[in-house]
């Protein structure tokens, strides 16, 4: 297929505000609720002149109750709209935390009701943000059956994956990287398009190690690569995209190829992503692995606030090279 | 406030104090604000300025063994538990000195052997907390208070009618305040609730209320008085709605261009510094030369705070993986 491309570049932050621009253009069901999304625009000016444009009924500033905001998401979900909330940063999501898990996730299963809704939330750290505005709170949902969740690394997967979080028939938490809003920019097709959930996609494709991570931690392993590069050692980047329903296939395929894994994310080590990622492999690719999986991943600590800490806390470049090279030797 | 209730009821020496908290506090904040601009701290930057009388006024009501569970915009309260001006600078500039040791930032601070829950982003959440600290005073029999607020965008959340609803069920201790300062970041208070009065909210828990100038130090400093009194006496919650403005943005990168002019014009005239200032005067407790010394004695303090968070040192990095668990010698008795 061949795709129109405007020439301008856009922010991972624009990317989202053109989805939701573009589905709440198409689609009259679809509206946003959450705390000063209206006239100031979001905390992060997401929804800058949304206001006006769609008028109050359709972007809807909320009292600060997260758990009444999400409840009431829920309940016009299941009336046939199409809500999307934000959460001011995903640290507050825990404020809601009853509601998404206990209702939105089983709503469904229990009793056949559908929640298409999307929450929204602005995660990760690297932005002095403390213990309250840096977390990665998608391990707490990861373990909730029901929900969907997804975690774009690219202005073209933030556009891509929103709209179809939005098409979607079920409750997708959406994990947008707040370090990535002004940094990374790329020029997106000018036609509608969806990323499909469910679908990882290889950042670069490389025969020696594969490295299976999301977020911003993407872009670290993209880096990483270039400098392995020139020692010749050729890394394999899974951006997963979507956390659940994880795509299987896709890592299985990646690390039968290389036989080696390095598992990456910014959430803390015990019970994360890479931990259910590593036994799936341990399960189902045990025969062709060539090395032992490495986890790389921050201490299991809040995230701290001052830079030396924080520094200390993510992982880093250096830790994936260092990572990269013992494997090799394998 | 009535001058006669005002000398009837406030020492002195307690009122002299408070404004010099209230002169501290708005100096630390200026100058927090100064370091803000030259890029020296990073994160959240949230102030009290226009507001500080109710911190100050809470804090000066109470006794050394009490807790208070301090809001954001609450600086004079941290100041009058004694959390020096340098901890605190020491906090914003992430330094080992500062009360979480680098871990959190801004007001993010506690410090239980000074009567201070640490305050939680997560908007009331502290105060289901302090309502507890409340009931193991009331288990115990001890004759100690707890001070717990939150904004009027907080009182929406679940946890603070969880909160009012247990403390009035057991009659415990606590004294709730909410600092009404009509916005919450960038809602304004029609948008937060179907209310006028966020008093109104104690009535359903069934218990007292009370509206309060929050702009008026010795108002809030009698209202707290007598509110822990109940307390302290048995006779269970109150409730106080600090009425007052926020003028500055919600924090310091905000330009508030949401917030009409003529409203911060309006508020600018009831500057809780200079109603105190207005009230000294009347009373014949101080005069301009007065005010200007204690100003200065403010402004060298806030600045030997500096020097000292200065040149304090960071933390190393590796320190991030102390203090996740408690050891046995930490726990409270
Ligand atoms: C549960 C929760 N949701 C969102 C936020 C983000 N936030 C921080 S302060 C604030 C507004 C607070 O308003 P209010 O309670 O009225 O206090 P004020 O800042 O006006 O003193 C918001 C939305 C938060 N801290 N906690």
């Amino acid at each position: 297929m061949t795709t129109a491309t405007t020439s301008v570049e856009i922010s991972y932050l624009e990317a989202i505000s053109q989805a939701l621009d573009e589905e709440m253009a198409r689609d009259e069901r679809v509206f946003l609720m959450g705390e000063d999304i209206g006239a100031y625009g979001g905390a992060f000016k997401i929804t800058e002149g949304f206001l006006q444009k769609y008028g109050e009924w359709r972007v809807l500033d909320t009292p600060l109750a997260e758990s009444g905001f999400v409840g009431a998401a829920i309940g016009a979900a299941m009336m046939g709209l199409r809500p999307v909330v934000e959460m001011q940063f995903a640290d507050f999501i825990s404020c809601a935390f009853d509601q998404i898990t206990e209702v939105a996730a089983k709503n469904h299963y229990r009793w056949g009701a559908a929640v298409p809704m999307v929450i929204r939330a602005p995660f990760g750290g690297g932005v002095h943000g403390g213990p309250f505005h840096s977390e990665c709170p998608e391990g707490w949902f990861f373990h909730s059956p029901g929900l969907k969740l997804v975690a774009p690394s690219t202005p073209y997967d933030a556009k891509g994956l929103l709209k179809a979080a939005i098409r979607d028939p079920n409750p997708v938490i959406y994990f947008e990287h707040k370090f990535l809003y002004r940094r990374i920019k790329a020029t997106l097709p000018q036609h509608d398009y969806i990323v499909p959930i469910g679908k990882a996609d290889v950042k670069r494709a490389g025969n020696d190690i594969s490295v299976i991570t999301y977020g911003a931690m993407v872009h670290l392993a993209l880096e990483a690569a270039q400098l392995l590069a020139q020692e010749g050692i050729d890394l394999d980047v899974v951006d997963l995209r979507t956390l659940i329903p994880l795509d299987k296939e896709t890592v299985y395929g990646s690390v039968r190829k290389t036989g080696k894994a390095i598992l990456l994310h910014e959430d803390n080590k015990t019970g994360g992503i890479g931990a259910e990622v590593a036994a799936l492999l341990a399960e189902e690719c045990f025969d062709c692995l060539d090395g032992p999986i490495v986890r790389i991943a921050p201490p299991d600590t809040p995230v701290p606030f001052s830079t030396p800490l924080e520094e200390f806390f993510l992982p880093k470049t250096g830790d994936i090279v260092e990572a990269a090279r013992k494997l090799a030797a394998y | 406030m009535d001058i006669e209730m005002v000398s009837q009821h406030i020492k002195r020496a307690d009122l002299l104090q408070m404004y010099y908290y209230l002169l501290l506090t708005r100096s630390l904040e200026d100058r927090i604000t100064a370091l803000y601009r030259q890029g020296r701290i990073v994160g959240g930057c949230y102030t009290s300025h226009g507001m500080e009388a109710i911190a100050v006024g809470y804090a000066s009501a109470i006794e050394r063994d009490d807790v208070i569970a301090p809001f954001h915009r609450d600086m004079g309260a941290f100041l009058i538990r004694g959390i020096t001006p340098g901890e605190v600078l020491a906090q914003y500039l992430g330094k080992r000195t500062g009360p979480t040791k680098g871990k959190d930032g801004n007001v993010h601070m506690g410090d239980l052997k000074r009567g201070v829950l640490g305050f939680v982003s997560h908007l009331a959440d502290n105060l289901p907390v302090a309502t507890g600290a409340a009931l193991a005073f009331k288990i115990r029999g001890e004759s100690r208070v707890v001070v717990a607020g939150t904004g009027d965008g907080g009182t929406s959340r679940g946890d603070f009618h969880e909160a009012m609803n247990f403390a009035a069920v057991r009659k415990l201790p606590v004294v709730f305040f909410c600092n009404n300062n009509q916005y919450a970041y960038s809602t304004p208070q029609r948008l937060q609730m179907a209310i006028t009065d966020v008093v109104d909210r104690a009535m359903a828990y069934g218990m007292p209320g009370e509206i309060v100038d929050g702009n008026d130090v010795a108002a809030v400093y009698l209202a707290s008085k007598r509110a822990a009194a109940r307390a302290r006496a048995g006779e269970g919650p109150t409730f106080l709605e600090f009425k007052t403005m926020r003028m500055h943005g919600h924090s310091e990168h905000d330009a508030a261009k949401y917030v009409p002019h003529e409203l911060l014009e309006e508020w600018k005239a009831k500057d809780p510094i200079l109603k105190a200032e207005r009230l000294l005067t009347q009373l014949g407790y101080g005069d301009e030369g007065y005010f200007q010394e204690v100003a200065d004695r403010a402004k060298k303090e806030v600045e030997a705070g500096l020097e000292f968070a200065d040149h304090s040192p960071l933390p190393e990095g590796r320190e991030v993986l102390e203090g996740v668990f408690a050891s046995e010698e930490e726990v409270q008795s």
